[in-house]
C-alpha cells in the first residue's frame, strides 16, 4: 500500500481518514476496503523513512489531527515506482511444482491433479462472474480489474489443457 | 422425474477413413433434471462426437443412450427428428440457421413445430431476441449477420421450443465479451428456471456457470465432479485470490 498512499499524497496533503476515503473512491468496489489501522501503520513507516512528513492541524473541540504531505524524497520514490516495469504473472507457480514433482513421489497422478485444479479454477471463475454481475457497469475501474482476473484465469485453464496434452 | 440423459458404455468409432478412429471410448454419463453439465477437454478428445450422439445427429457404434427414461439409440432417423423437435434444443459448433428465413422466423419456427400456439411462439421469439440483444436484427437474413450474431440466433432458436434438454457445442466461440455477457445471462436464467443443459465449451466464464464439469481425454471421461459454489464474497476477497 506504500506507493498507493504516496500517489494520493502527491495530489494533495491529507489525513489518514481522507486517504481511506480516496482509495475507496478511486478504486470503487474493486479495492479491498482498507483498514484505517493499516493506513496509520503505513503512514508511520513512510514518515520514519522520510518519504512523507506530518503537520498538526488544530481542530475546535477535538484533538489535533495529523495532515501528511509528500517530501522530495517521497516524490523520487513514487516516480521510480511508476517508471519501473511491472513484473508479469508468475508462470512457475505452486501448482506447476506439484504437477511436476507429485508423480515422482507416487502420491498423486497428473491427470487427477490437473482435473482437480481445473475445477478449482472454474469455481474461482464462478466467484468472478458473481462479482461482475453485482458490479455496476459504470464502475469502470472495478470492471476492468475483474475482466483482467478473468482473462488470467482463462489463460491458466488453457495452459492446464496444454499440460494435460503433454504430460498426462 | 427420471434421469434426463443416461449413456451406458457409449462408443463411437469412425470407420470412414483408412484406419478406424475411436472418438468416444466407453462413456457412462448421467445427467439429472435441471443439471447444467459442462464438458471440457483438448481438441479431438471426442466432445462434439459425444453431444452429437446425444442429439441423434451421429450414430453410436455400441452402447446405449437413454433420454428421459426412454432408450433412444435404437430409434429411426424420423423418430429422432420428432424427438429433437419436441424435446431437444441443439446449438452447433458451426451454427446452422435456415438461410432463406429471417432471423425472427428461425427462432419462431421450432416453437411452432413443437406445437406451441402462434401467440406463444411469437412471445417466446420476442423475449429470446430481446434477451440476446437481437431485436433489431429480427428481419435480417442469417447471411447478413456477423458470426457472433448468428451464434446468438442459434442459441435463441435452440431454446424456442423450451426443450427438456439443451445440447450446445461451443456456443460462445465467436462472441466478444459484451455478447458473451448476454449469453451468460440468458443461460443462467434458463438454468435457474430448471433447464437441463449439457454444454461443450472452452470458455471458462461459460463453464463456470455449470453445476458439474466432465473432462474428456482421448474419448474417455477422466474427471466428473461438481464445481464448488461458495458463499458470495466481496470484491477484495475474490480478486485477492489471484
Ligand atoms: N466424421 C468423422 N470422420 C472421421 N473421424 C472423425 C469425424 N469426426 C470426428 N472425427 C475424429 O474423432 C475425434 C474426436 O473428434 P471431435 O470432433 O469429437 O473432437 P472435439 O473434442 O469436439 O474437438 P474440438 O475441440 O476440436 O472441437 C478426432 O480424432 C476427430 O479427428
Ligand atoms: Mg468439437
Amino acid at each position: 500500500m506504500r506507493p498507493h498512499l504516496l500517489a494520493l499524497l502527491a495530489k494533495e496533503p491529507a489525513h489518514g481518514y481522507e486517504l481511506k476515503q480516496a482509495l475507496e473512491q478511486t478504486f470503487g468496489s474493486a479495492y479491498p476496503s482498507p483498514n484505517i489501522g493499516q493506513i496509520y501503520v503505513t503512514l508511520g513507516r513512510l514518515e520514519k523513512d522520510g518519504l512523507i512528513r506530518a503537520v498538526d492541524v488544530e481542530q475546535s473541540n477535538r484533538p489535533n489531527k495529523k495532515v501528511y504531505y509528500l517530501t522530495a524524497k517521497g516524490r523520487d520514490v513514487l516516480e521510480a515506482w511508476v517508471d519501473e516495469p511491472t513484473e508479469g504473472p508468475r508462470v512457475r507457480d505452486e501448482f506447476f511444482m506439484k504437477l511436476v514433482l507429485a508423480p515422482l513421489t507416487g502420491i498423486a497422478d497428473r491427470m487427477a491433479l490437473i482435473s482437480r485444479q481445473r475445477r478449482h479454477y472454474l469455481s474461482l471463475m464462478g466467484d468472478l462472474n458473481d462479482l461482475m454481475s453485482r458490479t455496476a457497469p459504470t464502475d469502470r475501474v472495478a470492471m476492468l480489474l475483474i475482466e483482467g482476473a478473468m482473462l488470467h484465469l482463462q489463460a491458466d485453464l488453457d495452459w492446464l489443457e496444454r499440460c494435460q496434452e503433454d504430460l498426462a | 422425474m427420471s434421469t434426463v440423459v443416461k449413456t451406458v458404455n457409449l462408443v463411437k468409432i469412425y470407420q470412414d477413413g483408412a484406419v478406424p478412429v475411436p472418438a468416444v471410448r466407453g462413456v457412462d454419463l448421467h445427467v439429472e433434471p435441471g443439471e447444467f453439465v459442462a464438458i471440457m477437454g483438448p481438441s479431438g478428445s471426442g466432445k462434439s462426437t459425444l453431444v452429437h450422439m446425444l442429439g441423434g445427429l451421429d450414430t453410436r457404434t455400441s452402447g446405449e443412450i437413454w433420454l428421459d427414461g426412454k432408450r433412444v439409440d435404437t430409434l429411426s432417423e424420423s423418430a429422432w427428428a420428432l424427438l429433437r423437435r419436441n424435446r431437444i434444443g441443439f446449438v452447433f459448433q458451426f451454427f446452422n440457421l435456415v438461410a432463406n428465413m429471417t432471423v425472427g422466423d428461425n427462432v419462431e419456427l421450432p416453437a411452432l413445430l413443437a406445437g406451441a400456439s402462434p401467440k406463444v411462439a411469437r412471445e417466446r421469439r420476442e423475449s429470446l431476441l430481446a434477451a440476446l440483444n437481437l431485436t433489431d436484427r429480427a428481419g435480417a437474413a442469417p447471411a447478413q449477420l456477423s458470426g457472433g450474431e448468428q451464434q446468438r440466433v442459434a442459441l435463441a432458436r435452440a431454446l424456442a421450443n423450451e426443450p427438456s434438454l439443451l445440447l450446445a457445442d461451443e456456443p460462445t466461440g465467436n462472441l466478444d465479451s459484451r455478447n458473451t455477457r448476454d449469453v451468460l445471462r440468458l443461460l443462467s436464467e434458463v438454468h435457474k428456471e430448471g433447464q437441463t443443459i449439457v454444454m461443450v465449451t472452452h470458455d471458462a466464464r461459460v463453464a463456470s456457470l455449470a453445476d458439474r464439469l466432465v473432462s474428456l481425454f482421448d474419448g474417455e471421461i477422466v474427471d466428473d465432479g461438481r464445481i464448488a459454489r461458495r458463499r458470495t464474497r466481496t470484491a477484495g476477497e475474490v480478486i485477492d485470490l489471484r
